[in-house]
């Protein structure tokens, strides 16, 4: 009697099951593997495994022969959000030299950086809602991201990875009809906005899936050095544009967005989302301002025709749409530098998945992964 | 028709494989149609166009070109699967959804089978899905597969009883299981359908029915057994070529299944809502599948809107919403029967 | 605090931590420490008040050459909107630093590509694993003294 017992509750026994999602799988956003560790559909451990997509970017700029062949490279970390990528490492080269560029380029990179947000902020949204099953508003949004990518090719040539920054100034001036373009689109974007908050981020279910659902307390977020709308989203007025201030972001009129828990908890998924709904606003409307001031000027009056700066090191951080990006540049006082690290934003928020994944379901996972929104691009570098 | 067919052949038995035959000669044209409206349907809502070129006119043929791309795939079979299972789930989950079929009546004249039983003949008859579903979830071998396997069976195992509940609501006005007798009492104009009949209460079973159904076939926003975005393809990831298109067929076989129960029971089936206005049995069919393709033409218009739920949540609809709502409909309508 | 304050600050409560600072004259106010005090200096400027450095922004490895590798540990606060920077720097033979994963959990990962990319053992660090080069790969790439292997796994590596 007693050994059919025995047998039994050996037969009960539950095991963890390790599942690998990843690296080929559809909502790791790339080549991310997640060696997740589940009790039934229940997450008990996550560990991300990262690396698939290194490609040596810190090695290729010690290899470099001069400092502007950095900025294809750059590009190339963050590639859903390059014109962001590029500010960063142009804007220290600039410090690092003394270089003031003028009013002109000012005005043409923020307009610019805030277009590259939105449009960063589309694929965010956009992929979220497609994690979450809802494929439409994803469309609705690649709809207006044609719109600022056309924007771009028509300015700088390039859709994607575009080497238009450029340490002192820019690689082209804007065409005459830049202003109108971008007037049409903010008109045609604000409408989506509407549509895309009515379609997903007031809907019932999406709510029921993201609220109360990977909760970022915001001591953890800041103990991680999360940045952008995970550390926003978690309740932390910080934003690089107001607190470290670069480039002219103080003459516009402008909030930082932070989660308030309306749907849940602070820190929650739909705090992470909504606050990158919010900023796309705050993005539109700071677009609106400066587009209507843009000075005449020569945009390469600048650039520097030789690049050598003085030995000596920086640390330049910018507010790119994924959080705070980082370039700590070393230079020798040779033609090359002498160490570029990227402090990338994704590589950051991604470390505290682990923390707020467990005990949440395998779709929630995918529902935290997702409000993260990572570029692998940037991660892996 | 039965009658009929005999009659022209002479012998029962070609007689009944005709008729049994004319389901499927009706499902395997009608899938073709419904992945290619929704293709079209998908698009339209995403301001895209869908395939347009295949074939001509709007890309109809897209979906032929489809089938006859997958004939021609390699059959893949995990190195670790377990073979003869491996092989039988796909057909029992067609098995399990044609079955389906021998109860529905597609017009006054056809029905596949007499069943005094029609509508709890469905019910058993379409759990066979489950089976292959695990089927096909345990012998791939992929743990994604298991997942999708084991969510899909406490899915559609906990939305039967809702579903089977809801109809309960109509069988109890009706005093009959035959589907045929249903349909016949609700000839005439619109206002005889049953679910205007009792209100509001055969309009609510019916609602729970709806719900009910769009989980028992995995659609959008319960399509948890297959989210691609969290368990790849769910039972069917591992499955290629000809076996992964007869889980499609499956699919959609089971989307007019359900369908056509609920215009069936609900909505009075083959009769036109207008009367005698294009009534008959040949008219029939066009209203019991234009009725059929409303409903998948909603689901096709739900599953392109809504998100995905999570599996407590489905649960939750299922187990503390729909079936306690279900319980009360039939309550209500039971107390209006003996008042 | 200004970078002149916070460096007299660190003096007056670790005389003897500090190897070299400079305030004036370059970007980046820097301090070098000593690499066995670093966690306490750490868990100093986390902790202390006025300092209040809460936020690792970015913790780079780094190779001055001449056999010495380092650690750069950029600071910042949240509360107070100041930043500083630490420095460390270590023999390329025993390069043993005490890991700070205690103090801002996003070392964590900063530590463990630093190791990856320039051999830097962090003492007590919890998971102590490459990054970003599979885990069975020869030789830490940004060291400046660095040559690639010939094969991995039978593939030829420099080409």
């Amino acid at each position: 009697m007693e050994a059919i017992i025995t047998k039994k509750e050996r037969d009960l026994k539950t095991e963890e099951m390790v599942v690998q999602m990843g690296p080929q799988h559809p909502s790791t956003h790339g080549v991310l593997r997640l060696e997740v560790t589940t009790e039934g559909e229940v997450v008990t451990d996550v560990k991300p495994i990262i690396g698939y997509l290194h490609r040596c970017f810190e090695k290729h700029c010690e290899q470099m022969t001069n400092y502007q062949q950095v900025i294809p490279y750059v590009d190339r970390m963050d590639y859903v959000a390059a014109m962001a990528m590029e500010w960063s490492y142009v804007l220290g080269m600039e410090r690092m030299l003394g270089i003031q560029v003028p009013e002109r380029v000012e005005y043409i990179r923020v307009i610019m950086a805030e277009l590259q947000r939105i449009a960063s902020h589309i694929i965010a949204i956009g992929t979220y809602g497609l994690d979450l099953g809802a494929f439409t508003p994803f469309l609705y949004l690649f709809r207006d991201r044609e719109l600022i990518l056309d924007i771009f090719e028509r300015t700088c040539g390039a859709r994607l990875l575009y080497n238009y920054f450029w340490i002192g100034g820019l690689s082209h001036d804007i065409p005459p009809e830049f202003v109108d373009k971008v007037r049409e689109f903010v008109k045609q974007f604000k409408k989506t906005i509407v549509e895309v908050n009515n379609l997903l981020s007031y809907n019932e279910i999406f709510i029921k899936r993201t609220a109360n659902v990977g909760i970022l307390p915001a001591d953890v977020a800041i103990n991680y050095a999360t940045s952008g709308p995970v550390l926003r989203g978690s309740g932390v007025k910080w934003d690089l544009r107001r607190d470290d201030p670069y480039s002219i972001y103080d003459r516009f009129d402008w909030e930082v967005q932070v989660g308030k828990g309306e749907m849940g908890t602070v820190g929650d998924c739909w705090d992470r989302y909504m606050v990158r709904c919010r900023e796309m606003e705050q993005s539109l409307k700071i677009i609106e301002q400066a587009v209507e001031q843009i000075p005449p000027g020569d945009v390469q009056s600048a650039i520097p025709k030789r690049i050598r700066p003085n030995p000596g090191e920086i640390y330049v951080r910018t507010e790119a749409p994924r959080g705070e990006l980082g370039f700590y540049i070393v230079s020798d006082g040779t033609n090359s530098p002498y160490r570029v690290k990227g402090r990338s934003s994704c590589f950051v928020n991604l470390s505290v998945l682990p923390e707020i994944s467990r005990g949440y379901m395998i779709a929630d996972l995918i529902a935290i992964l997702g409000s993260i929104d990572i570029v692998l691009g940037e991660i892996d570098r | 028709m039965e009658k009929f067919l005999v009659d022209i052949f002479g012998s029962e038995i070609t007689a009944y494989i005709i008729i049994a035959i004319i389901p499927l000669i009706f499902i395997v044209p009608y899938a073709l149609f419904a992945v290619w409206l929704e293709r079209k349907v998908s698009a339209h809502m995403q301001d895209r166009l869908g395939p347009m070129y295949t074939g001509g006119w709007h890309g109809w043929a897209q979906t032929i070109a489809d089938i006859i791309k997958l004939l021609q795939k390699e059959d893949i079979v995990p190195a670790a699967a377990d073979k003869k299972l491996h092989l039988l789930a796909p057909y029992i989950v067609f098995i399990g959804s044609y079955a389906a079929f021998a109860a529905i009546p597609f017009s006054s004249e056809y029905i596949g089978s007499h069943l005094n039983l029609g509508i709890f003949y469905i019910i058993a008859v379409s759990s066979l899905v489950v089976v292959g579903l695990l089927m096909a979830g345990w012998s791939s071998n992929n743990k994604w597969s298991l997942f999708g396997a084991m969510r899909s069976a406490a899915q559609i195992v906990s939305y039967e009883i809702p579903t089977a509940l809801s109809l309960l609501a109509v069988v109890m006005i009706a005093g009959t299981l035959n589907l045929q007798e249903i349909n016949k009492m609700q000839s005439g104009w619109f206002w005889n359908w049953f679910i205007f009949s009792k209100f509001p209460f055969v309009f609510i079973a019916f609602l729970i029915y709806f719900v009910a159904s769009l989980a028992e076939v995995n659609r959008t926003p319960f399509d948890i057994p297959e989210a691609e975005s969290e368990l790849v393809a769910g039972y069917h990831t591992e499955y290629t070529g000809m076996k992964f298109a007869m889980f499609f067929l499956a699919e959609y076989a089971n989307m007019f299944a359900v369908s056509a129960i609920a215009s069936a029971v609900f909505l009075g089936g083959w009769n036109s809502p207008f009367g005698d206005f294009m009534s008959g049995p040949i008219w029939g069919v066009f209203w019991f599948v234009a009725k059929g393709m409303f409903f998948i033409f909603v689901q096709m218009w739900l599953r392109w809107t809504l998100p995905r739920t999570r599996v407590d949540q489905l649960m939750y609809v299922s187990w503390k919403v729909l079936t306690p709502f279900a319980f009360f409909c039939i309550f209500a309508i039971g107390i209006w029967l003996m008042l | 605090m200004n970078a002149i304050q916070i460096l007299e600050k660190l003096k007056s409560k670790f005389p003897d931590a500090i190897l070299d600072a400079k305030v004036e004259g370059v970007i980046e106010p820097y301090a070098k420490i000593k690499p066995e005090l670093i966690k306490e200096v750490c868990q100093f400027m986390r902790d202390d008040e006025e300092l209040n450095f809460d936020y690792l922004m970015c913790l780079s490895g780094m190779d001055y050459g001449k056999g010495v590798l380092g650690v750069v540990y950029n600071l910042n606060s949240i509360k107070h909107k100041h930043k500083f920077t630490l420095k460390v720097e270590v023999a390329s033979d025993a390069p043993n630093v005490p890991s700070i994963e205690s103090i801002w959990k996003t070392a964590n990962w900063h530590e463990r590509e630093a190791y990856d990319m320039f051999g830097i053992i962090f003492i007590d660090h919890p998971d102590l694993r490459r990054m970003l080069l599979p885990d069975d790969w020869e030789g830490h790439p940004l060291r400046k003294d660095y040559q690639v292997q010939e094969f991995y796994h039978g593939m030829k590596v420099p080409y």
